[in-house]
């Protein structure tokens, strides 16, 4: 089957000739990282991490987010779907590698990784983190390929994948809330120390990762001329429009009380966050962040601009753009300004670190490249 | 005589109940924070602040940790490595600061190093058990098991803890040869200067401190000076309610 | 298969490639090499057994970190009954002050390069490659 990936136009090879040269870049940022250390980085004693790990809370919730299509069609029997699961399921793969490649070049010592299996801790979450995001990883590689592969061969899926997709479907749900109790567990940082976490981290990331899925959609009709069908867009534009609204009702309550409660601890990190110590990159993005997703939120909810596909597009950037930053830089950084010794320090990414976040978001995009042309070639090659 | 129904609780309980005990105190780390082993030590500082700041600009005790640890000077925030320092009153006791606490309180420097908490957040979180809690209470760290993932950095509420972002090396001003120095990547921090304490020493900064702001010793020994001066006069320490029951006391 | 012969030699001449350093070292007589290493005179018994040592001082190295860190216990009991200090730079370097000689020949004869010295600092008098090259 991966031979059909050895099948394209040229501007399928264009395409994968941009990626594996920002592969090739990113690498070669990570060679002198891997030489100098992470001092080549923006991050440093007060924040100590940034960029890295704020690509990968995000990606976790991408990755998870593959449940909001598996779910309706493997539980629900929702054949809308159909056409779409396996598409959710191999964005997931491609998110998760991203965001265990994102926790790889983050540490200091990369060449000591296994030392997590070698001395497993029990009592640290990022131990549970690894557990859950490598099984979840496992099973969607498994559960996508061996269902394509049933297709290829014109033949009913195995009876045994049944039960590790209703396995997949609760360990979609953990791997974004260990991911979110990495944070919301330690009494250091307020502004990470809320129940709200987790459900939060979810509503965030079942409107974020639905949105890319459609817009990988309406790139391959565009480039490849396969169609999920109309009906599949919108109801997934509708979950898109709860998730959305959950969200962003999440985001007030905890505002709600970190504000009116107005314990200082709790409140200094949004007001800096919101600008106080002085404008910054970290709190431009922010305001950017909250602008956008109002729009979003207002083009979704209407149902006239959410059934137009020219303004459903900008409502689906918006919503991808506002929650990467919420849940990325404004999200990361903000946990450590002020400082346990009320330090207020800045942090900008530099140069290497963006490449370095280009690289590992390269090397997702070209398994997501190849396992959605392999799809594709297969569901056409179907219906032909 | 134990009835069935007793017997039975009690059988479901010890079957069902210590096992889950034991297993909820591994996941939230109160595994930790073990029972003492009987002539065991337990290793507490006490600063007394005011004596401290009875000799204005005084850096013995700093310079004595730095030089004989290897701590790099590279004299810019972000790459900064520290075992011990001195910051504000108002930014080390936040919630003891007030307008009306007098000048001469609040221009204090106030010493801060790593506590060695007995319920140390940063050795609950760390993947690798690279950070851990010696049963004399020493909160240690294994620099040759530590991936540098500094999620023990995020955990730490008194940031307490430093990374080495760049080669230590060559910002060693004179590297003293019976103490290894630090590599890139990984995370390090005051260790109450064990290799001391092993050989019967006290730590170096509290041999260096001429004002006898330092106090050092064992808080299992009820006759310890530490013990004393705790039990005579009012203390405080840092961010106490947050449950991680420092060992560095202050007393104002 | 209409190309077993074809397959064969190829695997042949695969393998001459690729194990042409061994080759090389046979036809030679190089595979004897054994590098001579400097020992130190003054004392003539290491902490265990020379061959145990030649195997697996990295093992007890290991073994000792981890005593002198977990426990803060500082004394090894060696099989003969004889207790040291468990210190690479203050007992290891003290008989095998010849470093350049010793270490760094064999290791660099097997081409591992131990990181040790990253971290722990040589003493002073101890003969590296670096002192060797300054001369």
């Amino acid at each position: 089957m991966i031979e059909k990936s050895l099948k394209g136009d040229h501007i399928y090879w264009a395409w994968v000739a941009f990626l594996l040269v920002m592969i090739g870049i990113g690498f070669i940022a990570y060679m002198r990282q891997w030489d100098l250390g992470l001092g080549i980085t923006g991050m440093g004693r007060d924040i100590s991490w940034g960029l890295y790990i704020a690509n990968f809370t995000f990606l976790v919730g991408v990755a998870a987010s593959g449940v909001m299509v598996v779910l309706p069609y493997y539980l629900h029997n929702f054949k809308v779907f159909a056409r779409i699961t396996i598409f959710g399921e191999f964005l997931a793969v491609a998110a998760v590698t991203m965001a265990m490649l994102f926790i790889f070049v983050d540490l200091g010592q990369p060449a000591r990784v296994f030392n997590i299996i070698l001395y497993p801790s029990p009592h640290s979450v990022l131990f549970w983190d690894m557990i859950v995001l490598s099984l979840y990883l496992i099973l969607n590689i498994i559960i996508g390929w061996r269902t394509l592969e049933a297709e290829h061969q014109e033949e009913a899926p195995p009876i045994w994948l049944k039960p590790l997709v209703f396995i997949s479907i609760p360990l979609a749900f953990s791997i974004h809330t260990v991911t979110a109790f990495i944070f919301s567990g330690l009494g250091a940082r307020p502004f990470w120390l809320t129940a709200l976490l987790a459900p939060r981290f979810l509503a965030s990331a079942f409107a974020s990762g639905p949105a890319i899925l459609i817009i990988m959609c309406i790139i391959m009709r565009r480039f490849a001329k396969f169609d999920i069908g109309q009906e599949a867009t919108q109801k997934i534009a509708l979950i898109i429009t709860y998730a959305l609204s959950i969200h962003i009702f999440f985001f007030l309550v905890e505002i709600f009380t970190v504000f009116y409660g107005g314990i200082p601890e709790h409140v200094h990190h949004f007001e800096y966050l919101l600008g106080r110590g002085g404008q910054s990159i970290l709190t431009i993005s922010a305001w950017i962040s909250l602008v956008l997703i109002w729009i979003a939120f207002l083009l979704m909810i209407n149902p006239q601009t959410r059934k137009t596909e020219g303004t459903l597009i900008y409502a689906l950037l918006a919503v991808i753009i506002a929650v990467w930053i919420e849940k990325g830089l404004s999200f990361i950084v903000p946990g450590f300004i002020p400082s346990p010794l009320g330090e207020i320090a800045r942090y900008s990414p530099t140069l290497a670190e963006i490449f370095i976040t280009i690289g590992v978001w390269s090397v997702g995009i070209l398994f997501l490249t190849v396992l959605y042309k392999v799809t594709v070639s297969i569901k056409k090659g179907m219906v032909s | 005589m134990m009835n069935r129904r007793d017997f039975l609780k009690l059988a479901c309980f010890s079957v069902v109940g210590t096992p889950a005990r034991s297993v909820f105190d591994r996941l939230t780390g109160k595994d930790i924070a073990g029972p003492t082993k009987e002539g065991q030590p337990k290793w507490a500082m006490v600063v007394d602040l005011k004596m401290c700041a009875s000799k204005p600009g005084c850096r013995d005790c700093v310079d004595a940790c730095h030089s004989i640890h290897n701590v790099p000077a590279f004299n810019n925030p972000k790459d900064e490595v520290k075992w011990v320092w001195t910051d504000s009153y108002k930014n080390i006791f936040p919630e003891q600061s007030h307008r009306f606490v007098s000048v001469e309180v609040q221009t204090r420097p106030v010493l801060i190093l790593c506590n060695h908490c007995e319920n140390p957040p940063c050795v609950k979180v760390c993947p690798t058990r690279a950070t851990f809690r010696r049963e004399d209470g020493i909160v240690m760290m294994d620099y040759h098991r530590c991936i540098g993932c500094r999620y023990c950095m995020a955990a730490c509420p008194y940031g307490a803890r430093s990374f080495n972002w760049k080669d230590p090396r060559p910002f060693i001003k004179k590297i003293k040869e019976d103490f290894p120095t630090r590599t890139k990547g990984v995370v390090e921090k005051c260790s109450f200067c064990e290799e001391r304490l092993a050989k019967g020493l006290k730590p170096a900064c509290v041999e260096a401190c001429t004002t006898k702001a330092l106090t050092f010793g064992d808080l299992n020994e009820p006759n310890s000076q530490v013990r004393n001066l705790l039990a005579s006069k009012p203390n405080i320490r840092r961010k106490a309610y947050l449950g991680t029951e420092p060992k560095v006391f202050y007393l104002e | 298969m209409h190309d077993t012969a074809k397959v064969i030699a190829g695997i042949a001449v695969f393998l001459i490639v690729v194990l042409s350093p061994v080759w090389y070292n046979t036809v030679t007589g190089q595979a004897s090499y054994v590098p001579q290493l400097k020992l130190p005179t003054d004392e003539k018994y290491c902490v265990e057994t020379a061959p145990y040592m030649r195997t697996n001082h990295i093992e007890l190295l290991e073994l000792w970190k981890k005593i002198v860190v977990r426990t803060g216990k500082r004394i090894y009991k060696a099989t003969d009954g004889k207790t040291y200090t468990m210190s690479l730079a203050g007992t290891c370097m003290k008989c095998h002050s010849n470093k350049a000689d010793f270490c760094d020949r064999c290791h660099n004869y097997t081409n591992v390069q131990p990181n040790c010295w990253e971290c722990h600092v040589v003493p002073k008098g101890v003969k590296t490659e670096a002192t060797e090259h300054a001369r």
